[in-house]
């Protein structure tokens, strides 16, 4: 029993989630606000991971990564960097995993401020940058935090993905949900059970502090 | 003064789908924009403050043009000197009443101001409360400080006391009225509610369907000449009996005796009411 994995899939959850903060917000904002011909199909293509087999996405994505192909054979020729096998190319690939469970919540969280909000703040001489910084974003607190959580709470639970893109090698890839398949595969029950019930407690509590604090946040927003 | 002349495509209720406004609002004056729900008045407010875009159309304030869709000049609401005070408030949920107005403050002007504001409209007591915690009547207070810091030529009120009781509706009525002179603003009101206009207004622009009706003050508009003598009062129909009407203005209920000019009137009709050779009685 090593607590590598569980080590491993912690950091990748922060990384992921920490990236998909700076990518995730502006994409949201963009959707909220675009009234552009083509946004239902970006929806869609955001949305994708949500509907597909993680092993589909994890076959084009290993692909698109693999030194022999285009993408991946630029960024192996010109930066030395291979994606296939390797920790960064887990990050990529969870950020693609885990887009729609932050850009969902955010973009509805946008949505439902009344458009008058934006105006005032216009009428009052304010950027969009500022109106959006100092009164869009602060005003949706609970759409940010229910993002920011199911985004990490997801990428705790990749399986199909990471095992296409990462494969299963210690301290490099091999997350807690890998782990556990090994462990099992080789009738290591005990340790197979102790992963688990980690990832199990841990999915559970983070579940139950998003509805805490999302309930905590509406009741001060109606009442305070 | 302020000269409109625009156009924009609109759906409206009925038949007419553009709004066609040739006009101009004096300096300092306080207008009405009076006209039915829908008649397209808060297009016309949100197209002079810059949150609505005409198709062709001028709009200059004192000599600076802040819209020419030939010239392709359209300052952003940003640019435009102006104070907008929406219908549902818009206070920022996240900002107290002093950090809402304080939000406001363009960064040369002196923090002062905020204060005055919070003075003048008697904000004091709930500097410190989030807008949640405020009755409509006292939203609508803060919300009219806010537009103030700017210190704007030009106040646009969209039915800004339409969701408030009679009695508070009233008393920011005399605000409205106050301040309006205090700050030397010219202010444009939308309203619905005949006797606001009446109140306040010194210049009404009736819109009916998209397009101007009638403009001039209320007694012009409404069709009557001001007389020396007897009173004017202006009311709503609450009831119609067999012999006569019920009207309601301000909180009093008045019965008047079915003539050739009432007949025709039905609940909800907004009416006006002349009488002369009144009769006074002092008690003792």
């Amino acid at each position: 029993m090593q607590y590598q994995p569980l080590w491993l899939t912690l950091q990748l959850a922060l990384i992921t989630t920490g990236c998909l903060l700076v990518i995730g917000i502006p994409i949201a904002a963009w959707l909220a606000q675009s009234k552009f011909k083509l946004k239902p199909a970006v929806e869609a293509i955001i949305s994708l991971p949500l509907v597909l087999p993680p092993s589909v996405l994890g076959f084009y994505l290993l692909l698109a990564f693999s030194p022999a192909n285009g993408f991946g054979k630029f960024l192996n020729d010109v930066f030395g960097m291979r994606l296939v096998f390797s920790f960064t190319g887990l990050v990529i690939s969870s950020i693609i995993y885990s887009l729609p469970f932050m850009v969902h919540p955010v973009q509805s969280g946008l949505e439902a401020l009344p458009g008058s909000l934006r105006e005032a703040s216009q009428t009052l001489g304010k950027s969009s940058w500022q109106t959006f910084i100092h009164v869009l974003l602060p005003n949706i607190r609970p759409a940010l935090f229910t993002g920011l959580v199911l985004s990490f709470a997801h990428t705790l639970g990749e399986f199909g993905l990471v095992l296409m893109i990462g494969g299963n090698i210690p301290g490099v890839t091999k997350v807690a949900s890998i782990a556990i398949y090994d462990e099992v595969e080789s009738l290591n029950f005990k340790a197979a059970h102790v992963y688990a019930g980690i990832l199990l407690a841990l999915s559970f509590c983070i579940l139950v502090a998003v509805y805490i604090v999302n309930k905590h946040l509406t009741r001060s927003r109606l009442t305070s | 003064m302020i000269r409109i002349n625009i156009s924009k495509k609109l759906h409206l209720p009925q038949g007419n789908n553009e709004l066609r406004i040739d006009t101009e609002i004096y300096d300092r004056s306080f207008t009405a924009l009076y006209g039915p729900s829908g008649a397209g008045k808060t297009s016309l407010l949100r197209i002079i403050a810059g949150l609505l875009k005409p198709e062709r159309g001028i709009i200059e304030v004192n000599g600076q043009t802040w819209l020419n869709t030939d010239k392709k000049i359209d300052l952003p609401p940003q640019k435009r000197n102006i104070g907008f005070v929406f219908q549902d408030y818009a206070l920022f949920p996240n900002m107290t009443v002093e950090e809402n107005l304080r939000y406001a403050l363009p960064p040369q002007q002196a923090p002062t101001r905020v204060q005055e504001l919070i003075t003048t409209m008697n904000l004091q007591a709930w500097t410190n409360l989030k807008p949640e915690m405020l009755s409509g009547g006292q939203k609508q207070r803060v919300a009219l400080a806010r537009a103030l810091v700017r210190e704007p030529a030009v106040l646009l009120l969209d039915e800004p006391l339409s969701a408030l009781d009679d009695d508070t509706r009233l008393q920011l009525q005399q605000e409205l009225l106050k301040i309006h002179q205090q700050y030397n603003l010219t202010t444009l009101l939308v309203s619905h509610h005949l006797p606001e206009v009446f109140k306040l207004a010194n210049h009404v622009i009736k819109i009916e369907q998209g397009q101007l009706q009638q403009s001039g003050t209320a007694a012009q508009v409404f069709g009557w000449q001001s007389q020396a003598d007897g009173i004017h009062l202006t009311g709503e129909v609450v009831n119609v009996e067999t012999d006569a009407v019920k009207v309601l203005v301000q909180q009093s209920l008045i019965t008047i005796k079915h003539s050739a000019q009432t007949i025709h009137l039905k609940v909800g009709d907004k009416v006006t009411l002349h009488a002369t050779d009144l009769l006074l009685h002092k008690l003792s």
